[in-house]
């Protein structure tokens, strides 16, 4: 006791107590900024791939009927019609953003609409609208996908927006029942919070405690959501491509459509197909990367409270 | 327009006027008699303290003059008179004009009742806005103004904040900027301070006084403790498995207590002057099923001084010799036992 060195508490002594560096491991990190540069960098190619010099992604660039390797005179290589591959990747990549984005967007906001208005609601607006998701996820999703597709495709030869616009349309109702009854789980639970009985008991009518009340509490779920689902829809927007049901190849490339076309000659030219499933693998792994991310912090917010 | 609009000549009247109000519950189990059969009668400025345990129906006979009980499953009874208009079986459009403005209510956790993704701000501001159709400025200069007044420091930069940046009584006292926000003549608060620390309640009690006091607002303060509403009531009514069992002025009410159910509540609150390790008398057993109430007086199976009548004869509210006291008892407490025929004891 007596030994111990008297150590008066000062001012300075405080400061030139340093707390434990302690390392707090932060999950993904870098997994999570990977994700974010990769759909960056999609998205900046997609958006100005004229105007930096890509390759016309329909255009004959080198010899037909052989396949020239990646990383030589071209990226990427080229395929059997002699287009460059890293040129039609990358245009590939505006098919598939355009619809997995378009169709989450519509899809969230019309299932999450009835999903808000049967979580609050209840009673006969919620069974009806809920039997009827239930009546469109009874569907096996790509077969209903094909079924709709088919069924608005024209006669003729297809159109790029129209194509693009009936492949939108297909996802989006798709996509409608998953998100309304997500919405309507969670707006279940917030529903019967006291904040909503608070700002009832304060004059607030349905609609804004809807809007202002339950809705801020559901985004940020909402989000985590559309990241997932977007990936989905790019899943899917693949494989009605690979059935020949989305944009046709000869009008843009998809990634979907580019794998179906290779795949005849895999075993003798894999980069054909391995460059879009490559490119399509790691934009799917990013959306549900990035979702994953923000579901989590979510949770971590909400124990906070 | 207000549906209090033709009520000019009603300002000398009670504001709050309850009548036979029972709400029943429809469960599996039966009809739970929640509030059976409570009448109150609330002047302008007045504070009346409603007190009794948990589960006598305290909660929901606040929610019951409010309006704000879910229609399912929910059977009504009695007229509530605000102003001399009839409110309750009003639907929720017309209520709506009332909540907020003429009747606005505080709850019991200040960590529930405030959204928690919504700044502090747009919850006061929302409605300001909506209801005295604020301009957006005017409205967060007055959100800011509010919050000062319940005793927010640095009232400018919370209104940015959001509810999880700031203490359980600071919540509370933003619950409350917001109940009076748009300036209600009834504040209908229920159990405002149980969810918070001793120190922090008598702040929040005092601050409810205070803005009671200023803007000469009736307040229901709902609470279990006596103690929350000794000092800062006009009236109390004690509340037992549903019914009001005495009423009476406040200070008339410690000093003339009848019913055994108040006395006992007063002997389970700790006492300053009282030697340390005293022990506490509790009130043995639990409030009754409110399915199947017991016949006669409600209190009688805990009550010390129950005897065949209270078994089997329910006691009135009867009249007591102070002015304004009401009680429901057979043979109440601090009265000779010849006067009361007290039986035994």
């Amino acid at each position: 006791m007596s030994e111990a060195p008297s150590m008066p508490m000062t001012l300075e002594v405080a400061q030139s107590i340093k707390p434990a560096k302690v390392r707090v491991k932060k999950r993904g990190r870098v997994t999570l900024w990977l994700a974010v540069g990769w759909l960056s960098f999609i998205t900046f190619m997609t958006v100005f791939a004229p105007a930096i010099g890509l390759n016309n992604p329909k255009k004959r660039v080198a010899v037909v009927g052989k396949a020239l390797r990646p990383f030589g005179k071209f990226f990427l290589g080229t395929n059997l019609a002699g287009q460059d591959m890293w040129a039609r990747a990358v245009y590939g990549a505006r098919v598939s953003l355009i619809v997995g984005f378009v169709t989450i967007a519509l899809g969230l906001f019309v299932g999450g609409s009835l999903g808000l208005i049967a979580g609050f609601y209840r009673k006969r607006v919620e069974g009806a609208i809920m039997s009827t998701m239930d009546v469109l996820l009874a569907f096996p999703a790509l077969i209903l996908g094909i079924l709709i597709t088919t069924f608005l495709k024209p006669a003729g030869p297809v159109s790029y927006p129209t194509a693009l616009r009936n492949v939108i349309i297909a996802l989006s109702i798709l996509s409608i029942a998953p998100f309304a009854r997500i919405v309507r789980a969670s707006t279940l639970v917030y529903a019967e919070r006291e904040f909503v009985l608070a700002a009832r008991a304060l004059g607030a009518n349905n609609r804004r405690i809807i809007v202002r009340e339950i809705l801020p509490n559901l985004i940020p779920q909402m989000i985590s959501f559309a990241f997932t689902g977007t990936a989905i829809a790019i899943v899917a927007e693949g494989s009605l491509a690979f059935l020949g049901l989305s944009v046709p190849i000869d009008k843009a490339p998809s990634w979907g459509a580019m794998i179906a076309i290779g795949r005849k000659d895999i075993e003798r030219i894999p980069h054909v197909v391995l460059v879009p499933a490559a490119f399509l693998f790691l934009t799917i792994l990013s959306f549900n990367l990035i979702g994953d991310v923000i579901a989590s912090r979510n949770q971590v917010r909400e124990g906070g409270l | 327009m207000s549906i209090i609009g033709g009520t000019h000549g009603e300002l000398t009247g009670p504001l709050l006027e309850v009548e036979g109000i029972k709400t029943q519950f429809k469960t599996a189990r039966g009809l739970v008699r929640a509030v059976d059969g409570v009448s109150l009668k609330l002047q302008r400025g007045q504070t009346l303290g409603i007190v009794g345990e948990s589960g006598c129906g305290k909660s929901i006979l606040s929610k019951s003059i409010m309006g704000l009980l879910p229609k399912r499953n929910v059977v009504r009874e009695g007229t509530v008179t605000f102003e001399g208009n009839v409110i309750s079986g009003l639907g929720p459009n017309k209520m709506r004009n009332i909540w907020g403005r003429q009747i606005s209510m505080i709850f019991q956790d200040p960590m529930t009742s405030l959204n928690p993704v919504v700044k502090i701000g747009r919850q006061i501001t929302e409605s300001l806005q909506h209801h005295l159709d604020m301009s957006k400025s005017d409205a967060r200069e007055t959100a800011v103004a509010l919050l000062a007044s319940v005793g927010i420091p640095e009232p400018a930069r919370r209104v940015d904040e959001y509810p999880h940046q700031l203490s359980g009584g600071m919540r509370q006292r933003i619950v409350i900027a917001i109940a009076l926000a748009c300036g209600p003549k009834l504040l209908m608060a229920d159990e405002p301070t149980t969810a918070l620390d001793v120190t922090v309640q008598a702040q929040i009690l005092d601050l409810l006084q205070a803005q009671q006091r200023d803007r000469n607002m009736s307040m229901i303060l709902v609470t279990h403790d006596l103690g929350v509403v000794a000092g800062r009531t006009d009236e109390i009514a004690v509340m037992y498995a549903g019914r009001i069992v005495e009423r009476a002025p406040t200070s008339t009410l410690f000093a003339h207590m009848r019913h055994p159910y108040t006395e006992a509540l007063l002997k389970s609150i700790p006492k300053v002057h009282e030697p340390s390790h005293t022990r506490l008398e509790a009130i043995g057993g639990r409030p009754p099923d409110l399915v199947n109430p017991p016949s006669g007086c409600r209190f009688a199976p805990r009550c010390a001084y129950a005897d065949a009548k209270c078994v089997s004869d329910d006691p009135p509210l009867r009249l007591g010799d102070q002015p304004g006291h009401q009680f429901a008892c057979w043979h109440p407490v601090g009265v000779p036992v010849s006067i009361s025929n007290r039986v035994g004891v």
